[in-house]
């Protein structure tokens, strides 16, 4: 039995979309279910999710290639993997352009803490939770997040530095 | 009399001399000791990822380079396997065997800079330059093939730009045994050297729990004791043929981290060699049996429709173009009309080939991969790098997403800085290997 297919008997109701383009196992859910999952796939010792390799999040506005739900703007893509039996997973949540808002994960996974940041920074969207969420890359009087696609890729923020 | 005490916050960064790029450390000292770290990075950002977006994927390689400006093949061939994975293409047997030699070389190049640069900041100066000196013999490789030390854009999505030189794999066994000699000279000069070892022991601790839950990888994993290695649990290119160890660690100090990049340094050249005994023949002069053409006047005859013999007459071209000629093509590039450009030959000498170029370079044309995401891993010098790409069927990439291995570890650095000295700051960063252009982007 694979993870996908483990994840999907076990959360089939709120799953929305899932595929193996080119071997990569991912599946789509919906933002209330992600605690849920995530400790789902850490705890399974079937699973044994105990690397979160990465977070990061995809903007859908304007995507030409169809295929994702249109009230969802946005997708927060983590990738798991096992040391132990070497399988990876890659899950998505659904999110919506009106409350960006998704679970924290730092509770699970320490990696979570800097990757949430910067998808925070990158796509406005919030982790409820978060120990301390704020700018990591940008920084703090950036206005509006860069990898969004309604922010134009040739716009300048000068800093001219802190306002005393 | 009573004496008050209260910690004082210091700020290393972000010039400081032995901070490798841009950060600030933020540290809270009581006395020498360390209590907290805040880290504050990004000051070298240069919207990577925002900038894939808007180029073709041919383009992503020059920024791609910038990534680990130490080993920038390895994020060549990185970006380009998620391409390639992307498109559900194979590449020559003769191009993996390319791939993993360069590959191979950067890895060593980076930890020959790391080990050189911590130990320099430890004051052993002439290590460093030691180290910097076998780093300019395998540069001068790269340098032979690539044409460029740093900015380098070497591989294409479908093989790499150009076939090893002719006498390459003599000069490089040549290079090899120089850098073995120097990396004897160094370990006689650091490994039994009490201020290296005192210093470098049982600072910057951290516990295998921390780094699997940082998702930390690389040399830092594998020093804590763990023999994860993308080249051994998913293998990909060729590395399932070759024979080679993962070092690791036990109890994940900087020595420890030290020894592990002194052992893989040993195996990537001997990956190295091993490569040279197994890469098939090239380059193949196949049909070519006739003349040498200049490019202009081979482009003239075929406009003026003298197209007798031109298929099998070979083009003499400017050497930055070389490996794209018919002898070489074979050898190094996918037999895919729609992914590769064709050799020159076919370029200058018949229609097809001219239209085949231009379909690939031209605006709102190029390489179109079809809808889906893929997330590739390949091992970079400091770990699991990866590149998560979508597509939505254009020939722009819809995200491209890099998993920069050195992002995870300075996330983790407060965990093996607080309760050292702050001298042992400096080890410990030299041990991160922190690569600002791979932890901005």
């Amino acid at each position: 039995m694979t993870p996908l297919q483990r994840v999907q008997e076990k959360f089939s109701q709120d799953i929305l979309e899932t595929h193996a383009f080119r071997g990569d196992e991912t599946v789509l859910i919906r933002p209330s279910v992600l605690g849920e999952v995530a400790k789902f796939l850490k705890t399974t010792p079937e699973l044994d999710f105990n690397f979160l390799m990465d977070v990061t999040a995809v903007d859908y506005l304007f995507f030409a290639g169809g295929r994702i739900p249109k009230e969802f703007r946005f997708e927060v893509v983590y990738h798991f993997l096992s040391l132990k039996y070497n399988h990876r997973l890659r899950l998505k949540v659904a999110v919506d352009e009106k409350n960006p808002e998704v679970d924290t994960l730092t509770d699970l996974w320490a990696s979570a803490n800097w990757y949430e940041r910067e998808v925070w920074d990158m796509f406005g969207i919030k982790f409820k939770g978060h120990p301390n969420l704020k700018r990591i890359l940008m920084y703090e009087e950036f206005q509006g997040h860069a990898l969004r696609k309604d922010y134009p890729f040739n716009k300048r923020q000068p800093l001219i530095g802190p306002q005393n | 009399m009573s004496t008050q005490t209260r910690s004082m916050l210091l700020n290393v960064g972000p010039s400081h001399p032995a901070m490798h790029g841009v950060i600030r450390l933020i540290m809270e000292l009581d006395g020498e000791k360390i209590k907290g770290v805040d880290v504050e990075i990004g000051y070298l950002h240069r919207a990577f990822e925002k900038m894939c977006e808007t180029v073709t994927y041919t383009q992503c390689f020059p920024y791609t380079d910038r990534l680990n400006y130490v080993s920038p093949l390895i994020n060549n061939v990185g970006f380009a396997m998620a391409v390639e994975k992307l498109l559900g293409i194979d590449i020559p047997e003769r191009a993996k065997y390319i791939r993993v030699i360069m590959s191979e070389i950067s890895r060593v190049t980076d930890h020959l800079t790391c080990i050189g640069a911590s130990s320099m900041e430890l004051g052993a100066m002439s290590v460093f330059l030691y180290l910097i000196k076998a780093r300019e013999f395998l540069y001068e490789l790269v340098e032979e093939i690539t044409g460029a030390r740093l900015t380098i854009s070497y591989v294409r999505i479908g093989g790499v730009k150009a076939d090893l030189t002719p006498g390459f794999t003599d000069r490089a066994f040549q290079k090899i045994a120089e850098v073995r000699k120097v990396l004897i000279e160094a370990d006689k000069l650091l490994t039994r050297n009490r201020i290296f070892f005192d210093r470098m022991k049982n600072t910057g601790k951290i516990s295998a729990e921390d780094v699997i839950s940082h998702g930390i990888t690389g040399p830092f994993l594998r020093g804590s004791g763990i023999a994860y290695d993308v080249r051994k649990a998913n293998p990909y290119l060729i590395y399932d043929r070759l024979d080679f160890e993962v070092p690791t660690g036990t109890t994940g100090d900087n020595l420890d981290r030290y020894f592990v990049r002194m052992a893989e340094m040993e195996q990537s050249l001997r990956i190295i060699e091993q490569c040279f005994q197994q890469i098939p023949d090239g380059p193949i002069a196949g049909e070519l049996t006739g003349e040498m053409l200049p490019a202009a006047e081979m482009v003239d005859r075929a406009k003026m429709g003298q197209t007798e013999g031109l298929l099998t007459d070979e083009v003499d071209l400017d050497p930055t173009l070389q490996g794209s000629t018919k002898k070489y093509y074979k050898g190094i590039s996918a037999d895919k009309k729609d992914v590769v450009l064709p050799p020159k030959e076919e370029t200058y000498g018949n229609i097809e080939g001219l239209m085949n170029h231009f379909k690939l370079v031209m605006y709102g044309h190029g390489i179109r991969p079809p809808v889906g995401e893929v997330y590739f891993p390949v091992e970079g010098a400091n770990g699991e790098l990866g590149f998560y790409i979508v597509s939505d069927g254009r020939d722009q990439p819809w995200r491209v997403r890099v998993h920069p291995p050195c992002f995870p570890i300075m996330s983790a650095l407060p965990k093996c800085l607080i309760g050292d000295q702050m001298a042992d700051l400096v080890p410990t960063f030299g041990s991160v290997n922190m690569i600002a252009g791979e932890l901005d982007r």
